[in-house]
């Protein structure tokens, strides 16, 4: 990459004026360095991840108001984790973070394992307790 | 607390910070030399572990390599600290700051405010140095911002304990003894070495081998996935390729760089010109990159274009392939 061919893109999803640093040669064919205001195929690729987890929200929200599913699920999507970054969050295993998916289960959670999940995404218990979907 | 800390932004977070630590301490090594000493150039295929509902891919050696092999190939000491209790490594640090010891630090992406939100996923696998203290904030340089800034007490705490995948648990390391002299010929070509051999390993999901197998598995991905899935999935691997602190175009840029400082160290020409081919490859990178982005933006339904990018894909393993043969026999 030349360095009159780095790119200096809007990156269109930030208003924050971040400058990426790149490498790049000059005229004479030496390295040297540029800063980049951001790169479209970059940007589009970010975008498109902020769809998908905008749209895993979204089905989230459906699911929660329709009792599939408990808060902790939106809750999850909301803070942009899995499964298993949450458990790991919380420190219980896997499939115990899938059982308090369950509405059913959720609905008897100990307060001392609410509050774990709380914590974890930045709540109060009732928050997460009384989460209703208008 | 503040200790007189010089800020240099660079292209990527560990080579930045390693840079960075040892300029500190005396020892001027640039960034492309600190990412071709230790080795930083890699590609490996985790198609089990998920990254983002994506398989991973990843550009770069595990996290802390590339400092621990400068290190070993420098003669440096390096101090590695890893904490289960939260207050152990506050104190750690704090202790280093009263000290004048500016201190790198692995953190998750997640919590740091002065990210923009769409760079603030799960990811833990991010350094930056901590030079200075007051009441409410840390002094943070993270070398791939501009300029330096702070963190709050709690945020800091927060990226230092991130959990999930790499969970960083506090991890602090700074240089604790750095030779009078260094012997730059020798680790430089130890450094490439071991990037040919990488590179050209004899394992499927690793070096060239692995570019192939994800060509392959490209395009299997709109039959097998549906093309919602596969268009996220290369969606993913772009964002891996060009984001900041992995990069996979942009890091074939650092290794031409640090060729070219390397043909005048060892006073080999044939350097340069290798520095000239890989340049040529990583631009080869960003078409690769540009190619995909128009699949996943056009939402493309064709499976065609699936082809075409694995083929791309596949040039690009067969240019690395021929390169670093090449590299291998220049420098022995």
């Amino acid at each position: 990459m030349k360095k009159n061919e780095v790119p200096q893109d809007k990156g269109n999803l930030s208003n924050n004026k971040m400058k990426e640093l790149v490498y790049a040669i000059d005229e004479n064919g030496n390295y040297t360095t540029a800063l980049s205001t951001g790169w479209e195929p970059k940007t589009i690729a970010l975008s498109n991840s902020i769809d998908e987890i905008s749209e895993r929200i979204a089905v989230a929200k459906v699911q929660v108001k329709n009792n599939e599913v408990s808060p902790i699920v939106y809750f999850m999507e909301y803070s942009r984790m899995d499964i298993a970054v949450l458990s790991s969050y919380v420190g219980m295993w896997k499939w115990q973070v899938k059982r308090h998916f369950k509405p059913k289960v959720f609905a008897k959670l100990s307060d001392k394992i609410l509050l774990k999940y709380a914590g974890t995404f930045n709540i109060s218990i009732a928050e997460l307790r009384n989460f209703k979907i208008d | 607390m503040e200790s007189n800390f010089t800020h240099h932004q660079s292209a990527h977070c560990e080579n930045g910070v390693a840079s960075n630590l040892l300029k500190h301490n005396g020892l001027d090594i640039s960034e492309p030399m600190v990412f071709g000493i230790g080795s930083g150039l890699f590609f490996v295929y985790l198609p089990f572990l998920k990254v983002n509902y994506a398989p991973a891919i990843s550009y770069r050696p595990m996290p802390g390599l590339i400092f621990n092999r400068l290190a070993k190939r420098l003669g440096l000491k390096i101090k590695r600290q890893k904490f289960s209790s939260e207050a152990n490594a506050v104190k750690a640090l704090d202790t280093n700051l009263k000290n004048n010891i500016p201190s790198g630090l692995q953190v998750g992406v997640y919590n740091l405010t002065y990210f923009p939100d769409e760079y603030r996923f799960h990811f833990n696998a991010h350094n930056l140095v901590v030079y200075g203290k007051t009441d409410t904030d840390y002094l943070i340089s993270d070398p791939v911002m501009e300029n330096v800034t702070t963190l709050t007490h709690d945020e800091l705490r927060k990226v230092r304990f991130a959990k999930g995948a790499f969970a960083p648990r506090g991890q602090i390391y700074y240089p604790i003894q750095i030779p009078e002299t260094v012997n730059l010929k020798s680790a430089i070509i130890k450094g490439i070495k071991n990037t040919c051999r990488d590179m050209l390993a004899p394992m499927p999901i690793i070096g060239v081998r692995g570019m192939r197998l994800v060509a392959r598995q490209i395009r299997k991905w709109p039959t097998k996935h549906g093309v919602k899935k596969a268009n996220h999935y290369l969606a993913q691997m772009v964002r891996m390729q060009e984001e900041i602190g992995t990069g996979g175009g942009g890091f074939r840029f650092i290794y031409a760089a640090f060729l070219q400082e390397a043909s005048v160290i060892l006073e080999n020409e044939k350097l340069k010109e290798m520095s000239q081919e890989m340049t040529i490859i990583g631009d080869l990178w960003r078409d690769f990159a540009v190619e995909a982005s128009r699949v996943y933006k056009n939402r493309s339904t064709k499976a065609d274009v699936y082809n075409t990018i694995a083929d791309q894909l596949l040039n690009i393993a067969d240019k690395e392939e021929v390169f670093f043969k090449k590299l291998n026999k220049t420098i022995s």
